[in-house]
């Protein structure tokens, strides 16, 4: 009888969206698009410089990285978990390959990199799953962890490639005038798309992240895909940390750090990925890094107060997480 | 044993109080008196109405219809908070103690007495002394919360109650999580507080403790008033024969006869787990086992057990003559023969599926698709090279939800309120219904999308835990027909229901439990209502085992 009335009374039958939880699921289903776009047609507008192909390029090549890592971060996420130690494994995995690359070929520095970066994210996903540990402060625990490491690889100076410039041929060779970084990026982002929406393993990222004890029932191996969702976004942090590391043939172990942790998951959750876990998209992504990365490069392009630019973003976030809050409150 | 309570005047009095829940009635036109300082008993089955009327006297939950009269005064709660400005108090069986603070600050969480601002220590000592005193309790003021014995946070809440100027108080199960010198000791306690003044509204499985403790006994009976009358003229005979008998027909597909060489699907020895102690049992293919008890006699835990949701300490478990051990399909054992399985996808992979009792919190994935809900435990056969076909997967959901009876708005002729809404007519590829998020189905159909899911796995045994909870008749009706029809067709199955006339109109053989073993089995004949019911409450007799004394005494 306890639970009975719990049950009984969420039972009545008809379809539960009221109006507002119509509008509120329909405006994050849609999500950042419309902002998105409105602020591309402003900027194309209002900037003659911005709507060139030069300049988007140059968008989409510096925000390689930041969407190499928030691909694999949306993969977190969705399986409902989180990482706050990716900037730091992009540090980490940034001066273990330039470091490398001082004396060994190039492949082998890069593929040095993302293996650290793969094993970090083993030991996150170990700890989280198997000690059941709670992933913000494993990962944040880690990141600490990581940050000491990076630093005892370069003794606290620049590591420079300067003179081993085929390092910089992983992001700097051009390739139908794009860049090979820019590449890259989109090979894992369409990858990481493909194994959320299509896979049986991203099926399994959704369940988990949305009703893990359902999931289990149902034979899930929900702290394996946990698990694989933690080396993921390790290994693309080190990709994203040798690829920039790559291109200005440098590396140093504050790279990145918390900045690219907090841009990663304001890119994901302004996309309207969940960090309640069990919703999300990997384009919902894309489309949230890009708009913090139009943010960015509008104020640059129209001269405006850079000051002004952190308070838009913390606003525009606090928007995104509020819509979250309220489209589950109004459904629950 | 009874005092002379009653002749203090009427205290609380109900008057046709009706209460449905989404269709099922909880409770239909109660009318009953409770005496100023009696200890009033509320007995029933599971799903008689009297946690719920016990919670509709505390405000917890507004009655439909009908007239609550407190000292003659017409009232009506919204909330607990209302119920406690007219002294009126629930003791729900989940205690909440703070475990930071002492006894003395959770007694008096939130009515501090306070000077400027700050906790007045000194003087919240001396008031609980006080209160403590006046209710007779030896219970140091200072022991912190944590770790205190389920009896002392027993009296937190009676004190709690008391310091709010409780004059009735409602007790939900007091003594199910206690030993029998605890048990005795509240006893004491609630005859105190009795003698005192204050009204005791008792709810309990336990007729012994009700016909020994009790001043007066309503006994309900699917959601409907059987009696009130003086405890002192009960015995726990005359109280269970009162709970017996449904008088709501509702009818039950014919049971197929199991065949005589049917084997064995399903077989337990020996099965240890939290709550759960030395169960021995068989399901036979195409065998419906109904598996009865009381709430909190470890039905739910053995089927979590089985199904390898939960540890197990000791025993085995064979699932269609295959042990449970964490073996490869292909037959190579990973690590070792007498290693248990570990994890529900292994019992699974033996063929052992459940419906879980709760479907929101254990079962449905509500914010998703209907499709990933129902095809979430098969994805493995509908998918190549891991990538999940998509459209064999939602033909084989279409067809899996066919089997079940649901209809999916905008699948087949009735196109629903979903697909009008969203209006894409004559779509072909996607289908708008199959996309909504299951949440948007009724309760009946998610239950039924839940069973859906388990055909589509096709194990060889289902245990379905309270598979009918919270849906409506014709929804339950229709899960009758699908639990027969399956199991005609080879599947056993293990039916756990807190509805005895259900197990009796589906079971081929039921199994009842008590305090975490099997009590009694019976078959044929025997199987009847009062036959379930004298097993599930049995007499009281629960030994120190049920809760063990640890460390020296610190109660009264």
């Amino acid at each position: 009888m306890d639970q009975q009335d719990v049950t009984v009374r969420s039972a009545d039958g008809s379809p539960s969206l009221r109006p507002p939880a119509a509008l509120a699921t329909g405006l994050r289903r849609a999500g950042i698009l419309y902002p998105f776009l409105i602020l591309f047609i402003v900027l194309s507008v209002s900037s003659g410089p911005f709507f060139t192909k030069v300049n988007l390029l140059d968008i989409l090549d510096q925000q390689a990285s930041t969407l190499i890592v928030a691909a694999a971060g949306t993969l977190v996420l969705v399986a409902g978990g989180i990482d706050l130690s990716v900037g730091a494994v992009y540090a980490l995995a940034g001066v273990t390959a330039a470091h490398m690359a001082l004396f060994a070929p190039p492949g082998v520095a890069i593929l040095a990199g993302v293996a650290v970066g793969l094993g970090v994210g083993l030991v996150n996903g170990v700890i989280v799953t198997a000690f059941r540990i709670n992933a913000l402060i494993a990962t944040l625990a880690m990141s600490f962890v990581v940050s000491g490491l990076a630093s005892l690889v370069t003794g606290g100076n620049l590591v420079i490639d300067y003179a081993h410039p085929g390092f910089a041929d992983l992001a700097r060779t051009s390739f139908l005038t794009v860049n090979t970084s820019t590449w890259t990026m989109l090979a894992v982002v369409v990858a990481l798309a493909v194994v959320l929406s299509r896979t049986t393993a991203g099926r399994y990222m959704y369940a988990s992240g949305s009703n893990a004890e359902a999931a289990r029932l149902s034979g899930v191996r929900v702290q394996g895909i946990k698990l694989l969702t933690f080396v993921l976004s390790g290994g693309a942090a080190a990709l994203g940390g040798v690829i920039d590391a790559s291109r200005v043939l440098s590396a140093q172990a504050s790279n990145g750090e918390t900045t690219l942790t907090f841009t990663v998951l304001a890119g994901i959750v302004v996309g309207g990925t969940s960090i309640l876990g069990g919703e999300g998209a990997m384009w919902r992504t894309v489309v949230g890094v890009l708009f913090i990365a139009l943010i960015g490069n509008g104020f640059d392009l129209l001269g405006l107060n850079p000051l002004y630019e952190q308070i838009a973003l913390g606003g525009i976030l606090l928007i995104a997480v509020g819509l979250d809050a309220w489209s589950r409150l109004r459904q629950n | 044993m009874t005092r002379q309570a009653a002749t203090k005047g009427t205290h609380v009095e109900l008057a046709d109080i009706s209460k449905s829940f989404g269709g099922v009635r909880a409770l239909d036109e109660i009318s009953l008196k409770i005496g100023q300082g009696s200890i009033h008993a509320l007995v029933g089955e599971n799903g008689a109405g009297k946690s719920t009327l016990g919670k509709i006297l505390a405000g917890v939950i507004t009655p439909d219809r009908g007239q609550l009269l407190i000292d003659g005064e017409p009232v009506t709660f919204h909330s607990p908070r209302e119920a406690i400005t007219r002294g009126i108090v629930l003791i729900a069986q989940e205690l909440s103690i703070a475990p930071a603070l002492s006894v003395a600050e959770n007694v008096f969480l939130g009515t501090e007495p306070r000077r400027a601002g700050f906790v007045a220590r000194r003087a919240l000592r001396r008031r609980y002394d006080e209160l403590a005193a006046t209710a007779g309790f030896e219970l140091s003021g200072d022991l912190p919360g944590r770790g205190l014995r389920t009896a002392d946070q027993q009296k937190v809440e009676i004190l709690r109650a008391l310091c709010r100027d409780a004059r009735l108080i409602v007790m939900d199960e007091p003594t199910a999580a206690l030993s029998r010198p605890d048990t005795q000791r509240l006893h004491q306690v609630i005859r105190r507080l009795a003698a005192g003044g204050t009204t005791v509204v008792l709810v309990s499985h336990f007729l012994g403790e009700v016909a020994e403790l009790a001043d007066q006994v309503t006994i309900l009976r699917d959601g409907r008033l059987v009696r009130t009358a003086p405890a002192a003229g009960e015995t726990e005979e005359t109280m269970l024969s009162s709970m017996l008998g449904r008088s709501v027909g509702t009818t039950f597909p014919a049971k197929r006869p199991v065949r005589s060489d049917a084997p064995v699907v399903l077989e337990a020895r020996g099965l240890s787990a939290h709550g759960v102690r030395d169960v021995t049992l068989d399901v036979r293919a195409g065998e419906i086992v109904g598996l009865a008890g009381l709430v909190g006699s470890g039905r739910t835990e053995l089927a979590r057990a089985l199904c390898r949701a939960q540890r197990v300490t000791a025993g085995t478990v064979t699932t269609a003559g295959e042990p449970l051990t964490a073996r490869r399909p292909g037959g190579r054992r990973v690590l070792g023969s007498q290693w248990p399985a570990r994890g529900p996808h292994a019992a699974l992979r033996a063929g052992l599926a459940m419906i879980p009792e709760s479907r929101k919190e254990q079962g449905l994935l509500l914010g998703r698709p209907i499709t990933e809900n129902v095809s979430l435990a098969s994805l493995a056969r509908l998918s190549e090279l891991g990538l999940v076909r998509r459209r064999t997967e939602r033909r084989a959901v279409t067809s899996a939800l066919g089997q079940v009876g649901v209809r999916v708005p905008g699948l087949g002729p009735s196109r629903g309120v979903w697909a009008r809404r969203h209006g894409r007519p004559g779509q072909q590829g996607r289908d708008p219904g199959l996309a909504a998020p299951v949440s948007t189905l009724s309760g009946g159909n998610q239950q039924k999308a839940l069973f859906a899911r388990i055909l589509l796995r096709g194990p060889r045994v289902l245990i379905a835990d309270e598979p009918t909870r919270g849906v409506d008749v014709g929804a339950k009706r229709a899960l009758y027909e699908l639990l027969t029809s399956l199991a005609a067709d080879g599947l056993g199955v293990l039916l756990i229901s807190s509805d005895a006339e259900e197990i009796l109109g589906l079971a081929h053989r039921v199994l009842v439990m008590r305090a975490g073993r099997i009590a009694a089995e019976f078959r044929g004949q025997a199987m009847t209502e009062a036959a379930i019911l004298g097993a599930a409450f049995g007499a009281p007799e629960r030994g120190p085992e049920t809760g063990p004394e640890i460390g020296p005494e610190r109660g009264a």
